[in-house]
């Protein structure tokens, strides 16, 4: 139950974000589209349907990537020590995050491509720069699992700070084993372990 | 029928057992995680886990996922779901969410007689909606703190609170307080494996996001809880340590 919670938060990212859109596209507007033209996509080709691992990077990269603050990410992930961090360093650990996050996107839209997603009515004050879109995964025979996108305005418009699935929030739940890394080799122990992490080749299993 | 229930006490005693001696086990090497005092044994545990599953669980649920038509697989998962529903209302019940409670004797109800025993989720086509609710929860909704952290045998993980409340509903349950015996057993070993079949995509995903598996699963299911146990809103903390 609980790994698929984490998986489906994982998936979902994918769901999220796509093309640009203006800058004063709403956020509940701008996740659905992009939710839906990624599915879309993704269930009408056959390369993506059968899990060719380097297109649906690509996909991910292209659509969904351009609405994530990946650097806010990084840095909500990596909590009190990003401040250690060095401006280069902050940008490496974004560089490696950033890998990690797309892999496993990849794996989990492939893993999930059926699954049905609903968004729930959204309302916003004209003066809100921090928004919450909720939607739910829905299952047969399960409990619809929640799916919220946190969104910040920027001046490059709306972008996905943050993820949670089923109450499990993206970011927050790295931040521990980041913390346990960067104890016990600094922040370059941090940045190691992600590239080692991103190098165990693709579909690589654990560790 | 003597020996069944003598079974079931012993096992709730002993679940209640292992959580005290957990608690009194004290702490080992750590990622510093203030709800996990009892690490070293956690990740000893972890590994028990991992490893019957590797040998055992995952490899006769893909036998089961395998042989079993995907119609079936469908209506077996649906129909252990609906007897999950009758101690989700209660729970509903016992945390006064009286709505909640309704619908799902109301889901009940329809999928056992529209839904042929269970076996189809009609109530979900129909829109109404499942919840997940079980003891733990209402411990929690009462006002019982989580307590630390721990990893069950077979079980996996819970907190001191929960684990009791896994005590209250494997005593509740329908399935395991079935008779007779043999047919209980199967039963409960084909929840098991439908149960397991819904986790292959997701295990996947785990291998490929997490850094320490371990870290991975426990915060995710921390965080789990708590927003269960708030019903989805949950006091937000992310900012915190920013």
């Amino acid at each position: 139950m609980i790994l698929k919670s984490v998986v489906l938060l994982l998936f979902t990212c994918v769901a999220a974000l796509v093309q640009a859109q203006t800058p004063d596209t709403a956020p509940d507007v701008m996740v659905k589209t992009i939710a839906n033209e990624v599915l879309q996509i993704i269930r009408s080709d056959k390369d993506l349907q059968a899990g060719n691992n380097k297109k649906v990077v690509e996909l991910i990269e292209a659509k969904v990537l351009p609405h994530f603050n990946f650097m806010r990410m990084t840095q909500l992930a990596v909590g009190r020590d990003w401040r250690s961090a060095t401006p280069a360093q902050q940008k490496q650990l974004a560089d490696e995050f950033h890998t990690l996050l797309v892999r496993t996107y990849a794996k989990a839209l492939t893993e999930y491509k059926n699954q049905t997603i609903e968004f729930k009515p959204f309302k916003m004050n004209a003066a809100d720069s921090d928004v919450k879109v909720r939607s739910q995964v829905v299952q047969s025979g399960g409990k619809p699992i929640p799916l919220d996108y946190y969104l910040e305005k920027l001046a490059t418009g709306w972008k996905v700070y943050d993820i949670e699935v089923d109450g499990i929030s993206l970011v927050v739940n790295y931040r521990e084993s980041f913390a346990a890394e960067v104890r016990a080799g600094g922040i370059d122990g941090l940045i190691k372990s992600l590239q080692g992490k991103n190098r165990s080749g693709a579909g690589g299993e654990k560790k | 029928m003597l020996t069944d229930k003598m079974a079931k006490r012993t096992m709730t005693r002993s679940l209640a057992a292992l959580a005290l001696a957990a608690l009194l086990a004290g702490g080992c090497a750590s990622t510093g995680n203030p709800k996990d005092p009892l690490e070293g044994f956690n990740r000893a545990m972890f590994a028990f886990n991992d490893d019957l599953d590797k040998i055992v669980i995952k490899p006769a649920a893909k036998g089961y996922a395998a042989v079993v038509p995907e119609l079936v697989q469908h209506g077996v998962h649906n129909f252990f779901a609906n007897i999950g529903d009758i101690f989700i209302a209660v729970n509903d019940a016992l945390q006064g969410k009286v709505p909640d409670a309704i619908n799902d004797v109301g889901r009940v109800l329809v999928n056992t007689t529209l839904g042929v025993l269970g076996l189809r989720d009609v109530a979900t086509e129909l829109g109404v909606e499942k919840h997940e609710e079980d003891f733990g929860q209402t411990l929690g909704a009462w006002g019982v703190g989580e307590g630390a952290y721990i990893v069950l045998p077979f079980f996996g993980s819970r907190t001191i609170r929960d684990s009791f409340g896994l005590a209250l509903d494997l005593h509740f349950d329908p399935v395991s307080n079935m008779n007779p015996i043999p047919d209980r057993n199967t039963l409960i070993v084909t929840r098991v494996l439908s149960d397991r079949t819904q986790l292959f995509a997701a295990e996947k995903i785990l291998d490929e996001a997490a850094l320490d598996r371990y870290s991975y699963v426990r915060n995710a299911y921390l965080q789990r809880r708590r927003n269960q146990v708030f019903d989805g809103n949950p006091p937000r903390h992310r900012d915190e340590d920013e």
